[in-house]
């Protein structure tokens, strides 16, 4: 029992990490009908930005919940900038060209950034400073760390936040509702007065801000980070996106979720050696069964 | 392109400059030692971000005025009209290839030249050149699935690894030698390829790029797990090809040696292979030229253009999607054949999506389509590294940006296929 129920955590960890990141992938979809394949990326330079970071602030003597919240902040607006350029170069420029071209470029922006860190950083593995074991007024949580470590619990905490936070935005505010009607409708959008190019921006930052954050938890959680973690885990993002249902958010959790338990299991109960395979194999599945996903809706294409 | 418009440009590019140094400048010149965990500051390399910064600013402004503005244009933009170098080159040699299409005697030469190319030359260039013209062949077979039918496949260096496995294992196994799985490897791999098809047959665009780009992990992955396929450590002593029982080396080469003055270091067999995927080339170039205007071809292009109008036109879309993925995978697995005959020794590793990748940017680069294009692409990646002796990142950094600009400036490719 106690087994099960720490493949439980684990894949309430992982899945909630993926949402972060599928988030990202099923707003720019939604919005533009592109699949960012430099998203992973974006979470990996998160990742990066930061280790970066927390290394300088602990070594000015900050610790605790400063360092995490600063660290995370810039790892966010760094991360920011980043998906705001990748928009402005490799995506802006093609918003009319055919279907193709914009995916090809996408790839091309992915294995460029990859390059970029992998050779101005390290090829190999770095330590990722333990920024969250030890926070203070987290002792609470000592009777339960065998279930759960303390950064398990912390991850699991603050998905939820975020995507509260997240909900509140595309519900409440004025960008939000931009997003939405965009979504639906780019041309009446526009119409009604709607900046597209400036929504476009915002839904890349957004995203981004998300990955980020997904970037530094990772780290956080399994200690390591290297310049490949971007492209398995916007692999996997992107196939819970679709699991979900591409263009939905809540679709994108609950798809999350559903792959981080799947491969959690997987991995608990049969090898882990196929952990990364569960991925692909619930991808082409969901896509030959149901390619709308589970919460998506099935548009008619206009002619 | 005036001189006041070149200093305009150059002005302009101050901010775009400012903006990639404050986005890169963190990664680029602190650096995590990974030895003491601290981060460093590379003070070398504050000249190359600020240089780096403001030339790729200015490049991008001058590329953006050349190019028109990107904006205002819709579908294909038009060729970099005024500096259009690559253009230039492009008009000039499609140009030459029209021209000399007719005339015989120039393909005569030409075939000579490639025939007797292994008497003349040093073992390394022999090598280099049978990658060429085995990426020549990978690229024409993903010509058809991307070129020419408009399906972004990601995972084709899987189909380019069944038939190098197949071989590797046949021989392996049963001691089955490579004519024998010259067609077979290729039928797998097109089995393979019908495999992936009837499932992803009502998927468009994006999705089946992603479909195949898992299929194709999914491929790596098992090789790596699986006892069968020897796992991480890949098989070795692949049997060269066969020549009617006679062992080459023995038999010609001193003959060579002294008549023809063939490089005494030059291991006949190698020269074989090379003889073998120029025959292979020849054939498919010939056979992808007569596809391309058969009523089949008509088909492919027809799914590229316009799904939905196309299956108004009463093109069977199942059955043309279908075919191009078993050709353009058989084309793979004879191509994988031969490889694993050239190498002698095959891994995963050799068959990742990277490799997808490299196979990709020949077919965009060249041009999606056009065969002139492929030949063009599969010299370029394949030759350039070779005098680019860096490590194979920077290589994959310059690909990377490679696609990106060939997508927002040439999308058509550097000889763009006339129609």
């Amino acid at each position: 029992m106690n087994f099960f129920l720490e493949l439980l955590v684990g894949g309430l960890t992982k899945g909630g990490i993926y949402a972060l990141i599928a988030l990202g992938y099923t707003m720019v979809y939604g919005i533009i009908a592109l699949i960012n394949f430099a998203h992973g990326e974006i979470y990996m330079i998160g990742a990066f930005t930061g280790l970066i970071a927390s290394l300088f602030f602990s070594s000015l003597g900050l610790t605790g919940w400063a360092l995490l919240a600063l660290v995370i902040m810039v790892a966010a607006l760094w991360a920011a900038m980043y998906g705001l350029t990748l928009e402005k170069i490799a995506y802006a420029p093609l918003r009319k060209a055919s279907r193709l071209s914009p995916l090809i470029s996408a790839i091309g922006a992915s294995i460029f950034l990859q390059n970029f860190v992998l050779l101005t950083q390290t090829p190999n593995y770095l330590l990722f400073p333990d920024l969250a074991s030890d926070l203070p007024g987290l002792s609470f949580l000592k009777p339960i760390a065998h279930l759960a470590s303390p950064i398990q619990v912390c991850v699991i905490v603050m998905v939820a936040l975020i995507l509260a936070v997240l909900t509140f935005i595309l519900k409440k505010t004025w960008t939000g509702l931009a997003m939405r009607a965009v979504s639906q409708d780019p041309l009446m959008a526009q119409l009604t007065g709607i900046n597209l190019n400036k929504v476009i921006a915002r839904t890349f930052i957004l995203g981004s801000v998300l990955a980020a954050i997904g970037g530094v938890l990772i780290g956080c959680a399994t200690r390591q980070i290297d310049s490949n973690i971007g492209f398995l885990a916007g692999l996997k993002a992107f196939t819970a996106a679709v699991l979900g249902g591409v263009g939905s958010a809540p679709g994108a959790v609950l798809g999350a979720l559903i792959l981080g338990f799947a491969e959690s299991f997987t991995a608990g109960y049969f090898s882990g050696d196929f952990e990364d395979v569960v991925a692909f194999v619930l991808l082409t599945l969901i896509l030959t069964i149901k390619p709308s996903g589970l919460l998506g809706q099935k548009i008619a294409q206009k002619v | 392109m005036s001189l006041k418009a070149l200093k305009l440009t150059l002005v302009k590019a101050w901010p775009g400059a400012l903006w990639l140094i404050i986005v890169a400048g963190p990664l680029v010149i602190l650096r995590v030692n990974e030895i003491t965990g601290r981060v460093e500051f590379v003070a070398e390399r504050v000249v190359k971000l600020l240089v780096g910064a403001f030339l790729a600013a200015f490049l991008w402004g001058l590329f953006r005025q050349l190019s028109g503005s990107p904006e205002g244009r819709k579908g294909n933009p038009p060729p970099l009209k005024r500096l259009g170098l690559s253009a230039l080159i492009g008009a000039f040699i499609s140009l030459k290839v029209n021209a000399l299409n007719k005339s015989r005697l120039f393909w005569v030469i030409v075939a000579l030249c490639l025939l007797f190319f292994p008497l003349m030359t040093s073992p390394y260039a022999l090598k280099v050149a049978t990658s060429v013209l085995i990426y020549i062949a990978l690229g024409l077979g993903l010509n058809v699935i991307v070129g020419l039918s408009g399906l972004l496949h990601l995972g084709f260096a899987a189909f380019y690894g069944v038939g190098a496995y197949a071989y590797a294992l046949l021989g392996h196994y049963l001691g089955w030698g490579f004519w024998v799985c010259l067609p077979l490897g290729g039928l797998a791999a097109a089995l393979l390829g019908l495999a992936l098809g009837l499932p992803v047959i009502r998927l468009t665009g994006d999705y089946l790029a992603i479909v195949t780009l898992g299929f194709g992990e999914i491929f790596r992955l098992l090789l790596t797990n699986l006892d069968v396929t020897f796992g991480p450590r890949g098989i070795g002593q692949i049997a060269p090809p066969g020549f009617f029982g006679l062992d080459l080396n023995q038999t010609f080469k001193p003959f060579l040696e002294a008549n023809i003055g063939l490089n005494p270091a030059m291991d006949l067999n190698k020269v074989w292979i090379y003889l073998i995927v120029l025959g292979l080339v020849a054939l498919s170039v010939k056979v992808a030229s007569r596809l391309e205007n058969s009523r089949l071809g008509r088909a492919w292009l027809a799914l590229r253009e316009d799904e939905i109008a196309a299956r108004a036109a009463g093109v069977n879309i199942a059955f043309t999607k279908l075919t191009a993925l078993a050709l353009g995978s058989f084309f793979a697995g004879l191509a994988g054949v031969i490889f694993a005959a050239q190498i002698t020794f095959i891994n995963p590793p050799s068959f990742s999506f990277m490799e997808s990748i490299y196979i990709l940017v020949i077919v965009v680069l060249g041009g999606q389509g056009s065969i002139p294009g492929i030949i063009l692409g599969a010299t370029i990646i394949t030759v350039l590294p070779e005098f680019l002796r860096g490590s194979d990142n920077y290589r994959l950094l310059i690909f990377g940006g490679l696609l990106v600009l060939m997508m927002v400036f040439r999308p058509q490719g550097l000889l763009k296929r006339g129609r």
